[in-house]
């Protein structure tokens, strides 16, 4: 961890966000469009955080990374994987509909963000390939998708999102338990092969997924030779 | 107040008083949030250091912090993402400790505490001082697992817990405030959770 970050814009207040759009990636996860009256050019791979507040003044917030490429500011996407017991996000499932408002307040966040111009190499497993896939838009959009390899680590083709999207000659998928029939890679883990086809010297790393993903992905990591310093890690736990 | 539509979450009449505004309790889960490679740290090369403004620099092993006075915090711990954890129990020993070895000078108003990854935050003195700050090895009896900061952290409870610095290595005393990792990235540069200090200019 040596990089100096570049500075952050400073962040805003809330915002009441309208949603525009809601529609399934997989059974537990679900995208929202969110149109802002006051918008804010964000980074891929940064977050917003969604307020809810209840009539008796109870309000219950979580973060949710920005899956929609930093051209997109007028209106963002924000990926929500349902969590058994989520407050928030379950909420956000079962009773959010297109028309209604929320409020959200960023973006946030100036560590785990990929700027469009040098070389990375993006790990992510499950809910965490949210803020990997603003990074793969933006580079796609931009003609650079040679600077970025995408490891993508999904359950089974069901719950591998973006799929429609994702499939790319800088992307890989691997299935840990279930994979397409004719699927070249047998399901299993993460392991160090498929990271090994994916390095590359100069490239820093992002690595996203559950803290058991993240810290199995970043140990295979250094195994391959990758400098810790190199690594950044976001970790999603079970606080949605 | 914007109430959201069909909103009525776990009620506020049911709030612990113990949980500050915007955050929720997690229960027995203790959730991990680090932003870089969980570190491998031997206690036979594991350091703390307390240097800068100081009339006696001073490092001490694994061993010779052991051999300081122990202490212990039991209360609550709060993080930016908005989960706390209640009556949590951490021993060590307090920061007052090892200052009052190194002995600030009288120009130190502030602190930057440094990890062994190369993590920094800063903080006031005065909010590492008088019990307020610990450096603990132990949580409910069992040494600290490595990814919540093990083998020692800096645990300062009444802020933002990413001020408890992670596989903390020492102690830097200045006479300015100097943003560490999260405060140059957007984060608040002394986060009181009752003040719901999370970002800059909160």
């Amino acid at each position: 961890m040596t990089d100096q970050p570049s500075p952050v814009p400073s962040l805003g207040g809330w915002q009441t966000a309208t949603v525009i759009d809601i529609h399934p990636e997989t059974p537990n996860a679900k995208t929202f469009r969110l149109a802002l009256p006051t918008p804010s050019p964000h980074l891929a791979g940064q977050h917003y955080l969604v307020r809810l507040t209840a009539p008796d003044g109870y309000v219950a917030s979580r973060s949710y990374s920005v899956a929609s490429p930093p051209q997109d500011t007028v209106e963002i996407e924000l990926t929500v994987e349902r969590l058994p017991d989520g407050e928030v996000s379950s909420f956000l499932h079962e009773v959010v509909m297109p028309g209604d408002e929320l409020e959200v307040r960023g973006p946030i966040g100036g560590w785990f963000v990929w700027r469009g111009e040098a070389p990375a190499l993006l790990v992510g497993g499950g809910s965490g390939v949210v803020p990997l896939m603003a990074m793969l838009r933006l580079a796609r959009r931009t003609g650079r998708a040679h600077l970025l390899r995408l490891v993508v680590s999904a359950r089974s083709p069901a719950d591998l999102y973006y799929a429609g999207e994702l499939p790319g000659p800088e992307t890989t998928i691997i299935y840990s338990r279930t994979a397409p029939p004719g699927w070249a890679r047998p399901p299993g883990r993460l392991n160090r092969d498929d990271l090994t086809a994916a390095l590359a010297p100069e490239a820093t790393t992002y690595v996203c997924g559950s803290p058991g993903f993240a810290d199995a992905a970043t140990d295979l990591l250094i195994g391959a030779g990758v400098a810790p310093g190199r690594i950044r890690v976001e970790r999603f736990g079970p606080t949605g | 107040m914007r109430i959201t539509r069909g909103f009525h979450g776990r009620g506020q009449a049911s709030r612990d008083p113990r949980l500050p505004p915007g955050q929720y309790d997690t229960g027995s889960a203790w959730p991990v949030l680090t932003a870089e490679a969980t570190p491998k740290l031997a206690t036979d090369t594991w350091s703390f250091t307390v240097e800068g403004l100081v009339e006696a620099p001073t490092t001490w092993s694994w061993e010779a912090m052991h051999a300081l006075a122990p202490a212990t915090f039991q209360g609550d711990i709060h993080c930016v993402t908005t989960w706390s954890k209640l009556g949590a129990t951490f021993s060590g020993v307090s920061v007052d400790t090892v200052l009052a070895a190194a002995r600030p000078l009288p120009s130190a108003t502030h602190v930057l505490a440094f990890g062994h990854t190369g993590y920094t935050t800063n903080l006031p003195l005065a909010d590492v001082t008088v019990g307020q700050a610990w450096v603990v090895w132990d949580y409910e009896g069992r040494p600290l697992p490595v990814e919540h900061g093990g083998p020692a952290r800096l645990l300062v409870p009444h802020l933002y817990f990413w001020k408890s610095a992670k596989w903390v290595a020492g102690l830097r005393l200045l006479d300015h405030d100097e943003p560490g990792f999260w405060e140059q990235n957007g984060y608040h540069d002394r986060g009181d959770p009752w003040l719901e200090q999370r970002y800059q200019g909160d």
